[in-house]
């Protein structure tokens, strides 16, 4: 097909390279400089999409980021992305697209039966047409809508493509490339300051690109081409085209998405990141958005053909694609009358502009008559024609408050409507910056009011439309920014001359009247395109009493599609006031949020997301000899855990099974050096861990242990562990694996701001040490054997002490502690004496058939000691009495973390859940963990949940399932029979003492 | 993303720290004397402030350090960073809004909490 469309002229566009690419299926041809939709349009394709709910044909509205109809799926295969505006993609040979809210095809689309059906879909649907019966909602409604609403498809493969993130400061970040951007980025440029220019679009240049303004005498882009090579030349100066700033947050943080391939199409530059997203912090900031073209809301508004006028404009000036053949402009304003203008110019036939004002004598309107153009005022489109493409309109005078018909109609044959409701300047970031705006009555916009932040609004985006006004504004807000940011002397450089053309105020007419009243009758005023929100949609809203803007907004979806109410939200909220009787700044915006135009998640990724770079691995120095001998590993934190060492045909059952049963007769080995360690040193030391333990420390002789709860404030268990004196003022502590981090930050917590007058000093010392637990009957001997020179015996070295001591020709601490009950001995290394520590007990434990063991049989073993995991048996929510720990308080400490809360009345509740143990009344049976506990086996809905379980496991060593819980009254119901609720499976169990193995405690002394 | 001056190190974004919650609450010297609900309101009770709110911060990723920010909290702008332990003088405008704000919080329960172990704490541990 040819490019029936395209015209000699385009500024923008290289008619000589020409372009190969294929839409919906079919090929076309564009050029180089072109955009899609551009392209499309050349091609005289405007019927590009269906609606979201009622699948409506739909036509290219916009030529830039505010677009909710062309909405693209772009490429396919792994490389394939949805919902891209058409309006945005740059055209590269072999593209390939298609339309997203269609099937089978955008000509024929099977679904647009729910236009037929369009009142099941009225505002508030969501809520109303498929509420009943319920059970419909997940098995066929929904799924339903999704189908017929679902925009584009993701990917199923990886994303081959990188993408990176840049970090950087300035001194002035410019938003916004137009007039008043290029001004404000020269101006601070020549201050010296680091300046940093983005615009989303492909040049710099902003609404100058589309339109034939004259600057200093001579065609704007000129201007523009100078002001660019000027910045350029600048070692100061960043410029970032096609660079979108999605946030703006907190201390002028202000996050860019930085499209840097996807010109050359997919994969075509694998050496480059893709996307990049950029992180500013700026001293100052100029926020030169520019404004988006209202459309006008009038019967049947969305037919293909009819565009936002400054987008037909710019796609005649600059990609040199005429929208039609023959338009009408239709406005309220005066700018709209340039577009009728250039468009002539273009050759393009605009027999007439419909004015909504009584009067049009301004400037613009005056050259139009002289061009031949009729100018019919006081007058609007009350109706269209034409499925696919607009084929007609009626025109009628209209009152003047805009609320009815007052003359007699008169049909006009075009296939375009280029429509101007005025502008909504661009207030995004600036709200983003939790900058206050205020409604303009005369510009009938929302304006930035009062800066929240180090921050300037200049151009169209503060409401100033006229070129000369902007490139002033500009310039003299890039020197003041240099200014405040300490550089140059905040004197404005001269700016341009523009050629001033002053334009007449416009009129709102917010909804414009048609033969029936709005909502009855076939006709429809869209105000939300994408989200097929009309303006009855709006008006039924208020009447049901949705009177804040935030709840119009989420009854009706307005604002809610892909394009965040770009075009919409101001009408919506105006129709809203209208409806309620209320002025629009008493009604309100909604809220502004990043992002201002949707980042693919790999960008927001950044490198590495698919490798092993997203979360940190850590190993212990054993990791090697683990990875050697078959063992699988579970991560607990960002540790690599062994979690138990299958042989040949064993699966994780007959694994734990053996290692079980190994250590509890012979000996076992575990690699515990991720056990977190404190270093504690300081003359306050033991008087600091007598606040920090709920236990007595003050007296532990140096050479032992001590096992201690530490709580919050709230009384609550927060961490437990062993602690050794190694020294009058010298402490050894050990955490959990997972709450190593937390504790050293709650010591340094307190030490820092409650008790700075504590001379103590804490240092992380986890990994520092290579810890290897070595327990069961044979432990002593293997210790012995290891260490000849230190005496084992229970005498010399009695449970819960330490000592010090060559081991295996390496200087040692050996701590007798027990996780399993059994004899067991800790011996601590340095690091790098890990791995040779672990292959010596492996030679010399040889002949005791030595067991290494992982963190599964761990979990066995202590669970057959009824030993609590904290974290997995507690939640924050025990007391060291629900654990069943009285013991552990020192009831003569008159003060410690956690006492005040602990003591109070309601912590001596019996109904409490408490730590017990359960049996299954079937031995084999092993409950499922977080299974929730009732007393009873039927019970009524709801039933009482007395409980859960916390810890379940199959035990070897007593040939019977064996599980710890959390039970309400549970210490006084051992020997009761309670029920387990698994998924609709019941078993019953019984309550006993968690101590479910050697309960006199007779096998730590081997 | 706040960007905050932590007093030993420096502007550094607000991922390195973490929040600690209001600043110049000091934990009672004497637990036993206060009632359970005077001990819930150190636990638990923390102004809600609209404007200047002092607060604790940790520089976690960095010096480790604690210490404290006025922060107004509408606007997020911080208003000062000051090291524990030292006094802050707020700008005379700030002062009457977060003076506006102190003297609000006190003024609902007046009889709940001694004056004696609030201000004793504080007058020790100022800026703790």
């Amino acid at each position: 097909m040819t490019e029936k469309f395209r015209t000699s002229h385009g500024t923008g566009v290289d008619r000589s390279s020409v372009i190969n690419f294929t839409f919906n299926g079919k090929a076309y041809r564009g050029v180089a400089g072109d955009t899609l939709a551009s392209a499309l349009v050349a091609n005289g394709v405007h019927l590009v999409g269906r609606s979201f709910k009622t699948h409506r044909p739909r036509g290219i509205l916009t030529c830039g980021s505010e677009e909710p109809n062309a909405i693209i799926q772009l490429e396919t295969g792994p490389r394939s992305e949805p919902n891209l505006r058409a309006t945005q993609i740059e055209l590269y040979e072999g593209l390939i697209a298609k339309s997203v809210n269609c099937w089978p095809s955008v000509n024929f689309d099977v679904l647009a039966v729910n236009g037929l059906a369009s009142r099941l879909f009225v505002a508030g649907f969501y809520y109303k047409t498929f509420m009943d019966p319920k059970s419909m909602w997940m098995t066929v409604y929904e799924p339903m809508i999704r189908r017929m609403a679902g925009l584009g498809v993701l990917p199923r493969e990886k994303d081959p493509d990188t993408y990176d993130h840049m970090n950087e400061f300035c001194e002035v970040m410019v938003i916004g490339a137009g007039p008043a951007g290029l001004a404000a980025a020269l101006a601070a440029g020549k201050s010296g300051a680091r300046v940093v220019l983005c615009d989303e679009q492909v040049e710099f240049g902003g609404s100058l690109l589309n339109s034939k303004e004259i600057i200093d005498g001579r065609p704007a882009l000129e201007w523009v081409a100078s002001a660019v090579a000027e910045l350029e030349a600048m070692d100061n100066v960043r410029l970032l085209k096609r660079a979108n700033a999605f946030g703006y947050y907190d201390h002028n943080y202000i996050t860019v998405h930085e499209r840097r391939t996807d010109h050359f199409g997919p994969g075509a530059k694998p050496e480059l990141a893709r996307h990049r997203v950029w992180h500013f912090r700026a001293k100052q900031v100029v926020l030169a958005t520019g404004s988006h073209e209202r459309p006008l809301v009038f019967a049947d508004n969305d037919r293909p053909g009819i565009m936002l006028a400054a987008s037909g404009q710019a796609y005649a000036n600059r990609y040199g694609a005429l929208p039609g053949k023959r338009g009408v402009v239709f406005t309220n304003n005066d700018s709209a009358y340039r577009v009728a203008i250039d468009l002539v110019d273009a050759g393009m036939a605009i027999p007439m502009v419909i004015d909504l004002r009584e009067v049009a004598d301004g400037e613009l309107p005056n050259v139009a008559r002289q061009k031949g153009i009729e100018v019919v005022t006081g007058a609007g489109i009350v109706a269209t024609e034409g499925r696919k493409r607009l084929k007609a309109i009626e025109i009628a005078q209209i009152s003047s408050d805009g609320e009815k018909i007052t003359g007699a109609k008169r049909r006009i044959e075009c296939d375009t409507i280029l429509m101007s409701g005025g502008w909504n300047p661009a207030v995004h970031l600036f709200s983003q910056s939790i900058g206050k705006l205020r409604y303009d009555e005369e510009k009938a916009c929302f304006l930035p009011n009062i800066s929240s932040q180090k921050e300037r609004t200049v151009g169209a985006c503060k409401g100033t439309f006229d070129l000369q006004s902007a490139l002033e504004e500009g310039m003299a807000a890039g020197a003041l920014a240099a200014q405040d940011s300490g550089f140059g002397k905040g004197k404005a450089p001269a700016a341009p001359k523009a050629i001033v053309v002053v334009e007449k105020p416009l009129k709102a007419i917010w909804v414009v009247p048609t033969d029936h009243p709005v909502g009855q009758g076939p006709r429809k005023h869209f105000v939300d395109y994408q989200h097929d929100v009309t303006a009855a949609d709006i008006m039924l809203a208020a009447r049901e009493g949705m009177h804040s803007v935030e709840h119009m907004k989420r009854f009706t979806t307005t604002g809610m599609a892909t394009d965040q109410g770009k075009l919409s939200n101001v009408n919506g909220l105006a129709i809203l006031s209208a409806q309620l009787g209320k002025a629009i700044p008493q009604v309100g915006t909604t809220t502004f949020r990043p992002p201002y135009t949707p980042v693919t998640f790999g960008a927001l990724a950044g490198r590495g997301i698919n490798g092993d770079l997203a979360d940190p691995v850590r190993r212990t120095p054993m990791y090697s000899w683990h990875l050697e001998h078959g063992a699988t590993f579970e991560p607990v934190g960002q540790w690599q855990r062994a979690w138990y060492y299958p042989k040949a045909g064993e699966d994780m059952h007959a694994a734990v099974t053996r290692e079980s049963k190994a250590l509890r007769d012979g000996v076992g080995i575990l690699d515990a050096s991720t056990l977190g360690k404190i270093d504690i040193q300081g003359k306050d030391a033991a008087q600091f861990l007598n606040m920090i333990y709920t236990n007595a420390w003050l007296k532990l002789p140096v050479g032992s242990c001590r096992y201690g709860f530490m709580l919050k404030e709230d009384g609550m268990v927060f961490d437990d562990g062993v602690t050794s004196r190694l020294g009058e003022n010298h402490f050894h502590m050990t955490t959990t694996t997972g709450g190593a981090a937390g504790v050293l930050d709650w010591l340094e917590e307190y030490l820092q701001t409650e008790w700075p007058d504590l001379e103590v000093y804490c240092t992380s010392v986890t990994e520092e040490w290579s810890t290897l637990s070595i327990g069961g009957p044979k432990a002593r001997e293997l210790l012995e054997e290891l260490a000849p020179e230190m005496d084992f015996s229970n005498e010399a070295f009695p449970f819960m002490t330490w000592r010090e001591g060559d081991v295996a020709g390496v200087p040692a601490r050996v701590f007798r502690i027990s996780f399993t009950g059994d004899l067991s001995y800790e011996i601590n290394v340095r690091n790098w004496h890990g791995l040779h520590m672990w292959e010596k007990c492996m030679e010399l434990g040889a002949k005791y058939d030595i067991t290494p063991y992982g963190t599964e049989t761990m979990h066995v073993l202590r669970a057959e000691k009824g030993f609590v995991i904290i974290g997995q048996d507690t939640d924050g929510t025990q007391t060291p009495q629900d654990l069943g720990m009285d013991w552990i308080i020192a009831k003569s400490k008159a003060d410690f973390i956690g006492r005040r809360s602990f003591v109070r009345e309601d912590t001596k509740r019996s109904d409490r859940k408490q730590l017990v143990g359960l049996m299954t009344e079937n031995p084999k049976e092993v409950l499922a963990e977080g299974a929730q506990l009732t007393y009873e086996r039927v019970n009524p809905t709801p039933a009482p949940m007395v409980g859960h379980v916390t810890s379940a496991y199959w035990s070897p060593n007593l040939d019977h399932s064996i599980a710890m819980a959390m039970v309400k009254d549970g210490h006084n119901r051992m020997g009761q029979w309670i029920y387990a609720h698994d998924r609709g499976k019941v078993t019953k169990v019984k309550i006993v003492s968690p101590v479910f193995y050697d309960q006199k405690g007779e096998r730590r002394d081997g | 993303m706040l960007y905050i001056k932590c007093p030993w190190c420096g502007e550094r974004d607000e991922t390195e720290y973490h929040y600690g919650g209001e600043a110049h609450i000091a934990r009672p010297e004497n637990p036993d004397e206060l009632t359970d609900a005077e001990w819930a309101e150190y636990v638990f009770m923390r102004t809600n402030t609209k404007g200047v709110h002092r607060e604790r911060w940790v520089h976690s990723d960095g010096c480790r350090r604690w210490f404290n920010v006025a922060r107004n909290t509408v606007t997020n702008e911080i208003v000062a960073v000051y090291k524990a332990g030292e006094k802050l003088e707020l700008p005379a405008a700030e002062a009457v809004k977060a003076e506006a704000e102190t003297k609000k919080a006190p003024a609902k329960k007046p009889a709940k909490k001694p004056a004696t172990v609030k201000k004793a704490a504080v007058d020790k541990k100022e800026g703790a």
